[in-house]
């Protein structure tokens, strides 16, 4: 789904798959295809929550050199996420950060700023700007 | 690699004692999650325990330390929500740590190293109302060699402490003042587990 790119990949982590879905076609439809990009919502049997496993498969689906920034909605988002981030193992994980960022606001800013090339810490320093 | 007859016999043991509180009392888990949370800490723990199960034989042919780890890594993978990084953590720094020390630096010291990982991972301190205000009780109760008997009494004593606490950390959080007259269905859990693993130790250890 996401084509090889030197862009910074895009993950959407919500605890309802229908959040994670709709940030990320949010996301698409203002960066097409050039930022790789996924998302991971809801627990393992398919209802609200989070689950580490997704997010790291997440991460790896929208994996780039360049690094990956991770948008995540309530507490447990963002626990499992670094969870699943540790899993991805060193060096990997050095190079993917969870942005303190308004989820869709967050994602779609730092997507626009991916697509133009931008590296990992500007975009990161980019959406973080949407933050009080 | 050859893993004593007995070990295997802890193991499984652990692993059926801890399925079988969380089955017991998954109802009540989520109804106390439904107070103050999203409701689904019963379930999510269920699914935990019944995922570990499901990889015993798996489980129970590693040394101990290992075997807690990959316990915790399969919480991590099944249970969801924030209780899986929690638990998980807990049980895979236990078992590394156990592993990197061996038999030498003792369990006090191998469960502090745990709990703080816990609280590093949670970015939660004692008194939030969290799982954290059973297991640092826990872990002083372990430090003063009390008995299990009084391990378990003192893991049950402090969830029922959480009852008059204001969540911190979590999604109880944003109740403020209004999660303060309910018990912490983490807190719950963790007395819970604790005190089924006191008593499956007691009655290996009388055995």
């Amino acid at each position: 789904m996401n084509p090889k790119s030197a862009n910074v990949g895009i993950v959407i982590v919500s605890h309802s798959p229908l959040v994670a879905q709709g940030a990320a076609d949010m996301v698409r439809q203002m960066v097409g295809d050039c930022v790789p990009l996924a998302w991971s919502g809801g627990n393992a049997e398919g209802g609200l929550g989070t689950n580490a496993a997704g997010i790291l498969a997440a991460i790896e689906q929208a994996w780039s050199e360049a690094g990956v920034a991770v948008f995540v909605d309530l507490g447990g988002a963002e626990t499992n996420s670094e969870m699943a981030i540790e899993l991805l193992g060193e060096p990997r994980s050095k190079r993917v950060v969870i942005c303190d960022a308004p989820l869709v606001e967050g994602a779609v800013i730092a997507a626009a700023e991916a697509s133009g090339g931008a590296a990992l810490s500007r975009v990161i320093a980019t959406a973080e700007e949407l933050s009080p | 690699m050859f893993v004593e007859p007995r070990t295997q016999a802890l193991i499984g043991g652990l692993i059926e004692a801890c399925r079988a509180v969380i089955t017991a009392n998954a109802d009540h888990l989520s109804e106390l999650d439904r107070a103050i949370g999203d409701g689904d800490h019963g379930t999510n723990m269920r699914r935990g325990c019944e995922a570990v199960y499901a990889e015993r034989d798996r489980i129970m042919a590693l040394p101990l330390p290992q075997a807690l780890e990959q316990i915790g890594f399969t919480l991590v993978m099944s249970i969801g929500g924030a209780a899986g990084p929690l638990y998980g953590t807990l049980l895979i720094e236990i078992g590394r740590q156990m592993g990197k020390n061996g038999e030498h630096a003792g369990f006090p010291r191998v469960l502090e190293y745990a709990v703080d990982a816990v609280a590093r991972r949670g970015r939660a301190a004692a008194g939030d109302k969290t799982l954290l205000d059973v297991l640092y009780p826990v872990y002083a109760e372990v430090l003063r060699r009390s008995d299990l008997a009084g391990i378990a009494e003192e893991a049950e004593r402090s969830a029922r402490l959480t009852f008059g606490m204001k969540a911190m950390r979590g999604r109880a959080s944003f109740l403020g003042d209004r999660s303060i007259g309910h018990v912490d269905p983490g807190a719950m859990s963790c007395a819970l587990l604790t005190a089924a693993v006191c008593r499956f130790l007691k009655e290996q250890g009388s055995a």
